[in-house]
């Protein structure tokens, strides 16, 4: 069925302009009962922490300290596939894996082949094959091709728009509210101020419409949640509040959620202290997200990725220093799963990427890209050169998504 | 009346007029700017007696042997009690400073070698750390600051360095410990060259073996979180970094990469940008930058030089209002516009909402300083919130003529007057000169 909003969108489709890419591209018509929430994990997520290779013959001696027991054993991993096992704070996924909602990548990568986190940020975010590749984010560009800007199809959680999605088209945004709402009167006033100030205008807006959706989905849980989101806040509360703004019929469909404090170089700890914590955090996090986006959770799909991965060997100091490849965890209803993704590089010295991190045998623009085609049904050569330029390499995987 | 050049004065480089300084700045803005250069680097008032940072690490490191449970303990109670006191008095040092540029500069470089009590040993450690390694050195050299930071305990636990053992060291080899890279990365990432600078994974390797040693003493030692070289386990042999050899020297190889680090024409730069960026605008102009580089390579690194050569920059007195406020100078300058400070608790509060508590950047790299990532849909509707509760709260300026006198007035534009005077309560017309874009930014 089609809502009139809908169908205005498709009327206005043609005229819509693409901000970035040289040829103007039709709008697609876009299936927007489906849902896409993109996790980014900064700091570096240490892969084989999450996805212990168990079966890999050089995984314990080259992690040491932080190598998990097989899957057999006492407090082993959760196993996968009889290769690869879950770190056993990732419950909630194992779950999911079982329920055939869960695809793991490991060996995945970005093109980037540095070692700043900030640079490695910068590259995932806008979609390009160098940090400055572009100024807006590649989920942003491909709002562009989903739906009528007005429609506010992207979510940014926090109190700014992280790079991903900042860009042309206009996002809607939600933070947990902690003072008192203003009134509408003086609102419009202050609205009537910013008008004309490049920054303050369009945030103004933005907020105001932003705000009028989470009262209406929300209602008084606005109030509830942790403070900064940036860093290491609790995800849970803010995950089931972002599940239930893209469960909404008329809400946002594409969201980002941000989590910090992965960049663990030292004492990271097996299966209790810094990271298992943090595993914890994130697993409990995407449980809530599921819980909050009830019955949308079949249409659902969530990438969770991070800026690089952390080097095989245990560092001097019980931690891993900055690496390469690394693992990226797809999750939802609407997935295919109950399958580890992986060309796996093998652990060797001679194997690994510059003689100390895991080889990046999948690109990460590889599963970014099915999910925009397959799952939120865009076409694939508007992707191809206006979302990810530079990508030809990297081929949409297929098959992620249930038909 | 304020001139513009005044206005710019306490705002950009300042941090927002209190009313009485306004008559200071007036006469000569850039001589006043230039004074609270010489004005030396005696520790404020309210900093005076908080502990140092080795015994802040003595504190953590007794309860951490204690069991893991008194060290949580520690971490909720009494350590979370001195970081608060200490960033709420930093904070109120911010608000009733004389010396506002000053305060700005020591912000600056604070946020430049970033510490964040993201990390639980730097939690009772990064306001020591700002009043050792950084307050002493914001118009002497920036070699100095370097060594300073990278001698200090909170750095050489917030990036891992006092773990870091040479492989081949006499520690390393009976014990199987090794080499953690965190902080010669972001040393030349962040601190000194840059991320293009050119420097390998390789330099990254032999840099943190150059670092090996750099350590705390432990409370075995004797006088606990005090610098310590520690040679057993320094890596041994020499070390290539940016193409230049470091023979086996213990503790001064490190000492001589700093001061080699610090004069690298690829500092000056990074270094140059960064101040542009926060005295001029967010994408600077190139030249000013070059200037600003080449006063820092002319000078030896002199940081009060490159301070006088930002108010002597043309460009950062063009634009009046280029700048956003970050959180911190959103709050602080509102502060010191009203005089009304509050409890420290009340302060972080304020602070916290905005997401930008004392000493807990999200990463090494500090808070961005650019507009774009501090404003967005939900923190402008923060912000004006926030203004309110102020506005509420504070009932001196009936009618609100003086504090738009003392704070926008030089840029006020018309609606913003007109709002300003129709707003129907002295509470929502206070709320509006906060909540102006013309306050708003710098």
């Amino acid at each position: 069925m089609l809502s009139r909003r809908h169908t205005l969108g498709l009327l206005g489709g043609g005229l819509v302009a693409v901000c970035g890419g040289p040829i103007p591209v039709a709008v697609a018509r876009v299936a927007t009962d489906r849902r896409l929430v993109v996790v980014v994990m900064r700091g570096a997520l240490d892969g084989l922490a999450a996805v212990p290779a168990y079966s890999d013959p050089d995984y314990r001696a080259l992690r040491g300290t932080l190598a998990l027991e097989a899957p057999d054993s006492k407090d082993g991993a959760l196993d996968l596939d009889g290769r690869f096992g879950l770190h056993p704070a990732l419950a909630a996924l194992h779950e999911m894996y079982r329920a055939h909602e869960l695809v793991v990548f490991h060996a995945v990568a970005t093109p980037y082949r540095s070692r700043s986190h900030f640079d490695g940020q910068d590259l995932l975010e806008n979609g390009t094959t160098s940090p400055l590749g572009k100024r807006d984010g590649w989920l942003n560009r491909a709002l562009a091709l989903m739906g009528p800007a007005d429609r506010r199809l992207g979510l940014a959680v926090g109190q700014t728009v992280p790079l991903i999605l900042r860009g042309a088209t206009p996002v809607g945004s939600y933070a947990p509210q902690q003072m008192p709402q203003l009134d509408g009167e003086f609102l419009s006033r202050l609205a009537a101020l910013y008008q004309r100030d490049a920054v303050f205008g369009p945030a103004i807006t933005e907020g105001l419409r932003a705000q009028q959706m989470s009262d209406e989905v929300l209602g008084d849980e606005k109030r509830m949640g942790g403070d900064n989101v940036r860093g290491a806040g609790p995800m849970r509360a803010i995950a089931t509040a972002v599940g239930k703004l893209l469960a909404a019929p008329n809400g946002a469909r594409v969201a980002v959620l941000e989590v910090g404090g992965w960049d663990t170089h030292a004492n990271q700890g097996v299966l209790t202290g810094r990271l298992a914590g943090q595993l914890r955090g994130f697993n409990d996090g995407l449980a809530a997200l599921k819980e909050g986006l009830g019955s949308a959770w079949r249409q659902t799909a969530v990438i969770c990725a991070t800026e690089f991965g952390r080097t095989v060997a245990v560092n001097g100091t019980n931690g891993t220093d900055h690496g390469t490849g690394g693992a990226a965890f797809l999750l939802g209803g609407a997935i295919d799963g109950g399958r580890v993704v992986a060309k796996w590089p093998g652990l060797a010295t001679d194997r690994l990427f510059e003689g100390r991190d895991l080889m990046p045998t999948l690109d990460l623009r590889s599963v970014f890209k099915a999910l925009l085609t397959g799952h939120l049904g865009l076409p694939s050569d508007a992707v191809e050169r206006v979302v990810f330029p530079e990508s030809r390499t990297a081929t949409a995987l297929d098959g992620l998504t249930r038909a | 009346m304020t001139t513009l050049q005044t206005f710019i004065a306490v705002t950009r480089f300042g941090l927002g007029a209190k009313p009485s300084e306004l008559q200071s700045a007036a006469g000569d803005p850039r001589g006043w700017l230039k004074q609270q250069l010489q004005s030396g680097s005696t520790l404020p008032q309210r900093l005076a007696h908080f502990p140092t940072g080795s015994q802040r690490f003595a504190e953590f490191e007794a309860s951490r042997r204690r069991s893991d449970a008194a060290l949580q303990q520690a971490l909720r109670g009494s350590i979370r009690e001195s970081y608060i006191a200490e960033a709420g008095a930093r904070t109120q040092v911010q608000i009733d400073s004389d010396t506002p540029f000053r305060e700005r500069l020591v912000a600056f470089w604070s946020n430049h070698f970033t510490i964040s009590v993201q990390r639980p040993p730097v939690l009772g450690l990064a306001g020591a750390f700002e009043r050792e390694a950084i307050r002493p050195h914001v118009t002497g050299r920036f070699y100095d600051m370097l060594l300073a930071v990278a001698r200090h305990p909170g750095m050489l636990l917030y990036l891992d360095n006092a773990q870091s053992v040479g492989p081949t060291s006499v520690a390393g080899q009976r014990s199987g410990r090794g080499l953690n890279e965190n902080l010669a990365r972001e040393i030349l990432e962040l601190h000194t060259l840059g991320v293009n600078a050119g420097y390998t994974q390789a330099d990254v390797r032999e840099f943190a073996r150059i670092l090996t040693g750099w350590s705390l003493s432990r409370p075995e030692d004797g006088d606990p979180g005090t610098f310590r070289f520690r040679p057993f386990i320094h890596e041994p042999g020499t070390k290539t970094l940016l193409g230049v050899q470091y023979l086996d020297g213990g503790i001064r190889e490190g000492e001589t990469a700093l001061l080699a680090l610090s004069r690298h024409p690829a500092t000056a730069t990074h270094i140059a940008t960064k101040f542009a960026r926060h005295f001029i605008a967010d994408n600077p102009p190139a030249a000013a930058v070059k200037r600003l580089a080449r006063v820092y390579r002319e000078t030896d690194c002199d940081l009060g030089a490159l301070a006088r050569a930002i108010v002597d920059a043309p460009e950062a007195w063009a634009e009046p209002l280029a700048k956003v406020k970050t959180p911190n100078e959103y709050v602080v300058s509102a502060l010191r516009a009203t005089g009304y400070a509050g409890e420290n608790e009340k302060l972080m509060q304020s602070l916290r909402l905005f997401g930008q508590a004392p000493f807990a950047a999200p990463s090494p790299a500090g808070w961005p300083d650019t507009a774009e990532q501090w404003i967005g849909p939900e923190s402008v509707l923060r912000r004006a919130e926030w203004a309110m509760a102020l506005g509420q709260r504070i009932n001196q300026f009936r009618p609100p003529d003086t504090l738009v006198a003392t704070t926008i007035a030089p840029v006020m534009r018309r609606e913003t007057q007109l709002a300003i005077e129709r707003a129907p309560s002295t509470a929502e017309a206070v709320a509006l000169v906060f909540a102006a874009p013309e306050f708003q930014r710098r």
